[in-house]
């Protein structure tokens, strides 16, 4: 079956997922997004006429304030027009089918989509059916994929610990319903990591989940054991309503992350969340302003990751 | 008009034929298998050397969309594809709109149907009022009008206890129940298998144990009321395990399959393609093999094409959105076949699951090629291969998850009641 975000030339044509993504390619846009930190202060990024006169549509069927902002700064920083359009609130609630709605932005001339969608699968949707010329930048599909979001982790992980290839990650919390999660792991795999865990109540795991190449905790303590890096996921509040957990404070105390379970990692561990945090229910404050914490690092070089991303894929014909 | 289908290999399962051997129609019955008999005479001659005469296929369940949703497809539509498919007789569900839970309703397909001259179509009246699992149709006049089981098709039937009064009127009646098991809380939302693929697509998951759970209900249910009960569209390895169990101790239950699921699974979503949006979902591999190790031993009677044709705009859509189904009726046979020469058997025991075996389940007296028997034959040549196309479908719903792919056996001429209906 052909990889539907690569050209024939085997180049990346749309970033819709970190599964089958060839390790080069991966690295790659670490390495580009390098480039885009100021060399003095890792947290000021340049800004750079690579996007001069292309335009870039945030097209979000499902409102995300924060993922937005990021790809609008970092299209900006690379000189591009960028326009930005909330579906969820227009076209689509007065009967326009998504394929209309794609139809017409390719009419206007977008030479990128960022797109976000609450159904699993809109974006490789979406992919099939633009312009040939037109790039697909997923932002977020349902509990499928959001890869920019995982490439940001991978690129914060490298920035702290250098190597993937002698770490132990540990993900903690709704693997279930979490498309970051699936593009972690993935990602993971893909640079190397020797070991990957996921850590959950029974209710929040997908079937057969270490087929991803994933090992199972239930138990923090034991799940945290000698980790190198803890990438926690934000639980949603309905999954009180689901069933899935009886209330948010015995999951806090079961599986919240706290100093106290921390102390189970190893000391140089560094603890990251792709917000936005549910302080007191899925991480504790003080670890989450805490020394381990690098979760503002994560803000900034998700501009970078995804600057990297649309210089990247803009350069593939 | 007296027909003679000279020069074919005639494969009759129930007579147990499988020779060549002419075929001798008279006013639209058998009249005569092998020498011209005295006094006949010959006004048209099929010539069907190379080919196959088979009785005419016979499906359990195909969507016909009328009434109400003329705009996936129509009844001329469909038929028109049933019998290029080789289909003499289909069964349709009662998902229809309004569901086909009055008599009048019933005449009026029957009518239409018949009008079309075309394949036989036997509807399968609504278990419950509106589908709504909470008040009995009048059985009864239903047969009366026509239907020949009665079904919930994809509708829940959450309360059990209407089910179990709707099984005792039925059995009062001697009236077939036709039940797809799926408990309808643990397949709430679900769009596929819950498995690996489901797991690593993101995509809301029905485990195996909605249709083990419903199935077992069911079962208990058929044992507790003597009704005749039919297992519709049965998808897991748990699943035909139960009815193996339920046979052997005695239980008179019946099981289809739909062709999808003999030969596809999960995988086959790949990239999320709606094609293989299904109900019920595709599941692993194990499952079909294990689907497959049932139509083999018996314990899964027949195969169905689950036809449901779907228009465009509602299959274009991500996964989940787009409506479940796919056409079949042209597909049946090919996937039969490919079946047949995959498992090894003979073409007469392939056949038999879609023609004899059917035709029991309908209470009806087909699916062979008997002296005196309505002539509803298909011909086909067995060796002829050509690539599915949607285009080239006839049904109004030109979404398969089979398109592209090269298959084996064409249809040459279709007969029902003696009259020759499809040409290819």
């Amino acid at each position: 079956m052909k990889n539907p975000q690569l050209n024939k030339h085997g180049e990346l044509q749309h970033l819709l997922t970190t599964e089958g993504l060839p390790v080069q390619i991966m690295r790659d846009i670490l390495d580009r997004a390098s480039t885009f930190l100021d060399v003095t202060d890792v947290h000021e990024i340049r800004k750079v006429p690579m996007l001069h006169g292309k335009s870039v549509f945030n097209v979000f069927f499902e409102n995300s304030t924060r993922t937005r902002t990021t790809f609008e700064i970092a299209a900006k920083r690379l000189s591009a027009d960028v326009v930005n359009l909330n579906i969820g609130s227009s076209s689509t609630s007065k009967g326009e089918t998504l394929l209309d709605t794609v139809g017409n932005l390719c009419a206007m001339h977008a030479d990128m989509f960022v797109v976000r969608h609450a159904q699993s699968g809109a974006a490789h949707f979406i992919a099939r059916h633009v312009a040939p010329d037109v790039h697909v930048i997923n932002a977020g599909d349902g509990r499928h994929a959001h890869p920019t979001q995982a490439l940001l982790d991978m690129f914060t992980i490298r920035h702290y610990k250098k190597e993937f290839h002698n770490l132990r990650v540990a993900i903690v919390g709704d693997v279930l319903h979490s498309r970051v999660a699936r593009s972690q792991i993935h990602a993971l795999t893909t640079l190397g990591v020797p070991e990957v865990r996921v850590i959950a109540p029974k209710t929040l795991l997908p079937t057969m989940v270490e087929n991803l190449g994933v090992q199972v905790y239930h138990d923090m303590a034991q799940g945290l054991t000698d980790v190198d890096v803890v990438l926690m996921l934000r639980l949603q509040n309905e999954r009180m309503q689901g069933a899935a957990l009886p209330s948010a404070q015995e999951y806090f105390k079961y599986y919240g992350l706290t100093e106290e379970k921390l102390a189970h990692a190893r000391p140089d561990a560094i603890v990251m969340h792709p917000g936005p945090m549910n302080r007191g229910i899925e991480i504790d404050s003080s670890v989450a302003d805490g020394a381990h914490s690098v979760i503002l690092s994560q803000v900034t070089f998700g501009i970078a990751v995804r600057m990297a991303v649309m210089s990247m894929l803009a350069g593939n014909k | 008009m007296n027909i003679q289908i000279s020069n074919g290999r005639l494969i009759d399962p129930k007579n147990r034929i499988d020779a060549v051997c002419d075929v001798y129609i008279s006013a639209g019955r058998i009249a005569a298998l092998g020498a011209t008999p005295a006094g006949f005479v010959i006004e048209k001659v099929i010539d069907a050397t190379g080919l196959i005469v088979a009785p005419g296929l016979i499906d359990l369940a195909a969507r016909l969309r009328e009434p109400g949703y003329e705009y996936k497809a129509t009844l001329e539509s469909e038929m028109n594809a049933a019998v290029a498919g080789g289909i003499t007789s289909l069964a349709c569900p009662p998902d229809t709109d309004p569901p086909l839970d009055e008599p009048g309703l019933v005449e009026m397909l029957k009518h239409r149907a018949r009008n079309l001259n075309q394949a036989h179509v036997y509807p399968v009246g609504a278990l419950t009022t509106a589908l709504k699992g909470q008040e009995l149709t009048e059985m009864a006049e239903l047969v009366d009008a026509g239907c020949v089981a009665f079904s919930q098709a994809d509708a829940p039937l959450i309360d059990t206890r209407v089910l179990l009064r709707a099984m005792q009127y039925a059995a009062t009646f001697g009236f077939g129940v036709w039940l797809r098991p799926q408990d309808s809380f643990l397949a709430k939302e679900g769009v596929a298998h819950d498995g690996e693929v489901a797991t690593r697509c993101g995509l809301a998951a029905i485990p195996s144990c909605a249709e083990t759970i419903a199935l077992a209900t069911m079962l208990a249910l058929a044992q507790e009321t003597g009704a005749k009960l039919h297992i519709c569209r049965l998808s897991s390895a748990a699943g035909v395990e139960l009815i193996r169990a339920a046979k052997r101790q005695g239980l008179a239950v019946t099981c289809d399959v739909s062709m999808n699921h003999v030969h596809l699974s999960e995988r086959d979503i790949g990239f999320f393609d709606p094609n293989c949006h299904l109900i019920p979902p595709l599941r692993s591999l194990a499952d079909r093999a294990a689907l497959r190790a049932g139509l083999l031993d018996g314990t899964i009677n027949a195969i169905c094409s689950d036809h449901t044709p779907v228009d465009e705009d509602a299959k274009q859509l991500p996964f989940a959105e787009a409506e479940a189904g796919a056409t079949g009726l042209e597909l049946l046979l090919p996937l039969v076949l490919k079946w047949a020469q995959q498992e090894n058997i003979t073409l007469s025991e392939a056949l038999a699951k879609s023609t004899l075996q059917s035709a029991q389940i309908l209470g009806l007296d087909a699916g062979h090629l008997s002296i005196g028997a309505a002539a509803d034959i298909c011909v086909f040549d067995p060796e002829m291969y050509w690539k599915v196309e949607s285009s080239a479908l006839n049904s109004q719903g030109k979404n398969t998850p089979f398109t592209g792919l090269e298959v084996q056996g064409k249809v040459r001429y279709t007969l029902v009641d003696g009259q020759l209906v499809y040409q290819g």
